[in-house]
């Protein structure tokens, strides 16, 4: 448990812009022969950082207020696409079936990673065996696992005469079983920290005053792993949001629904996707608009993961 | 009452071993139709290879040459994922190390920076940072590992700071006074000391990297370089026809390295996840 608890409490005092634990203020006496060999410790990460993320970012910002089809024909042309993007209906699409997509499977994810969790932690023979096979999926990569599951639905669907590639209801349960057989071993192992953390003496005091085992659940064992549900909650929602790899491989956005006007709907082409389409489509001269959904996707993804931090961690209880 | 609840206990451990059996099924799945012939993969999905189906190795021999050199591409993953992972690894902590030291008011804001990286979303920087690579010749095999430094320097370096942190100063004091210099220091004392958090972030940025599609397949100039992944979508994105035998052969090569590696490595795999639970 203190694995995971330890750089959430750190970040919160970064936060609160509190000066720094005793143990970050480096005496002189290391201080000062570390700086003199400063190239050498810092050189190499801060221009691979600046390569790798603060310029492409801080580009990739500028560019969102531009028309543009390569990086360097670019003219300013202010919230311009911003609005296209907010108009646009594949990308409102995409948005509101990626959220309904990320509640149902944050739900179902975190509702059966706790119940294997669980039974995990009753001391049951065979407890390591469950708990490897459960994780293994998460070392597969998402490409390989959505050609794994378009293989399993098609063998299922092709008795009926019909393809998850056909029908927008196969296409979104087929992807929640996917991520549910991929994600559910992960969050089991944080669940089970929890579990493990929880104090022996507060069950045996439930137990004592003839709580049942219902009860327990509720009142001592749920408030306790309070800091674990927070953490697979955000981490479930967020990984939905940001789902990619999966969605490209199992359904790539089919079926497509040809509008009057010519667009195309992607009825199960989610966010990231949406936003990769828009970038490397036919239509080049959409850049500048895919750089605003991607910008508008960050700020979602962002404030998601805090303003979710912050609302779950007031049930958690005091320690 | 101890009958009943044994009774339970059973009845768990039965529940468990079924949702157990449906778990491994997808793999059992690959693994049989990777040995049957193409055209009855989609028939008859869920049966065992039979005598009229079987075809032996037929399908690795096609996979391995269709699109490609599969060796070719499986020999990128590894590169890639070696280099990106030790590059990361000792470049984060020397810089976590120097963060945590000297504290200064530019050291934060770089810190920040980190923190910061790490819920940027990747289609934010995707472009532009395509363009980047291509700009400074950063597109091959030999120079990607820069890139994931780069990209990748966020929880890494969040969980090299938080640990440090929690070294005790005396001992680096003592070294200094001993007269070690700062690198000396590093690789001697302090080094040593950060190995359980090398392992849980090396597990978690090998895990990323060696299944990344996206980063590769946009920087990489795909006609000569490509790794599994990239491969795996390129057979069934771009043929007319799909060989699914021979896709499902290469599937089955691909995840049999990973779980082996997995069923070695499997406590230090599940405590590196535990510990970097907090990446968003």
């Amino acid at each position: 448990m203190p694995l995971i608890l330890t750089p959430i409490n750190h970040e919160r005092k970064c936060s609160m812009k509190h000066k720094p634990s005793a143990g970050a203020v480096g005496s002189d006496l290391i201080r000062k022969p570390i700086r003199r060999m400063s190239p050498i410790f810092m050189g190499p990460m801060v221009i691979a950082f600046i390569i790798g993320f603060v310029w492409p970012f801080a580009h990739g910002l500028y560019l969102s207020f531009c028309k543009f089809r390569t990086t360097s024909d670019a003219t300013f042309i202010g919230f311009g696409n911003y609005l296209k993007a907010l108009q646009d209906p594949t990308f409102l699409h995409a948005f509101w079936y990626t959220a309904l997509f990320a509640v149902v499977s944050l739900l179902l994810i975190n509702i059966l990673a706790f119940a294997v969790a669980y039974a995990l932690t009753q001391k049951l023979k065979g407890t390591n065996l469950f708990r490897t096979v459960f994780f293994m999926p998460n070392l597969i990569g998402g490409i390989v696992l959505g050609y794994i599951w378009s293989m399993i639905f098609d063998g299922i669907l092709s008795k009926f005469g019909t393809s998850i590639l056909l029908e927008s209801q196969y296409g979104f349960w087929g992807l929640i079983i996917l991520m549910c057989w991929q994600q559910v071993g992960y969050m089991m192992i944080i669940y089970i920290a929890g579990l493990q953390a929880v104090p022996g003496d507060m069950l045996e005091a439930a137990n004592i005053d003839g709580a049942s085992r219902w009860q327990t659940l509720w009142r001592v064992t749920i408030p306790n792993i309070m800091p674990s549900i927070t953490i697979c909650m955000f981490l479930s929602l967020t990984n939905g949001f940001k789902l990619f790899d999966q969605n490209l491989a199992l359904t790539a956005g089919q079926p497509f629904v040809f509008q009057p006007d010519g667009s195309v709907v992607k009825k199960t082409e989610m966010l990231a996707l949406n936003i990769y389409n828009t970038f490397y489509g036919q239509n080049t001269s959409a850049r500048g608009v895919a750089q605003a959904k991607a910008v508008l996707f960050f700020i979602l993804v962002a404030t998601m993961g805090i303003v979710q931090l912050r609302s779950t961690r007031r049930k958690e209880v005091q320690q | 009452m101890k009958k009943k609840r044994s009774i339970g206990r059973s009845t768990l451990t039965f529940l468990l071993i079924i949702i157990c059996i449906i778990y491994v099924m997808p793999i059992v799945m690959v693994v049989f139709n990777s040995f049957k012939e193409n055209s009855s993969v989609k028939t008859e999905t869920f049966m065992p290879p039979t005598a009229e189906t079987f075809v032996g190795w037929d399908n690795f021999v096609t996979g391995i040459t269709l699109g490609g050199s599969f060796w070719e591409s499986v020999f990128f993953s590894v590169f890639i994922t070696v280099v990106s992972v030790a590059l990361i690894l000792l470049c984060t902590s020397m810089a976590a190390w120097y963060i945590s030291r000297v504290d200064s008011k530019l050291c934060r804001i770089i810190y920040y920076l980190f923190v910061f990286s790490m819920v940027v979303p990747f289609q934010m920087v995707m472009f532009t940072l395509t363009k980047t690579a291509h700009t400074l010749s950063l597109d091959t095999p030999w120079t990607i590992p820069i890139i994931y430094l780069g990209f990748g320097a966020g929880l890494a370096s969040f969980m090299f700071v938080g640990f440090v942190k929690s070294i005790p100063l005396e001992i680096e004091e003592a070294a200094v006074i001993d007269g070690c210099g700062p690198l000396r220091t590093y690789f001697m004392i302090v080094a040593p000391m950060l190995k359980p958090t090398m392992i849980s972030v090396g597990i978690l940025e090998l895990m990323w990297v060696w299944n990344d599609y996206l980063l590769p397949y946009l920087v990489l100039d795909r006609t000569e370089y490509m790794t599994i992944p990239i491969h795996i979508q390129y057979l069934k994105g771009s043929y007319g026809t799909v060989d699914l035998g021979a896709t499902m052969a290469l599937i089955l090569l691909s995840i049999i390295p990973v779980i082996i590696f997995y069923l070695l490595c499997q406590k230090h795999i599940i405590k590196g996840v535990a510990a970097g639970a907090v990446k968003g």
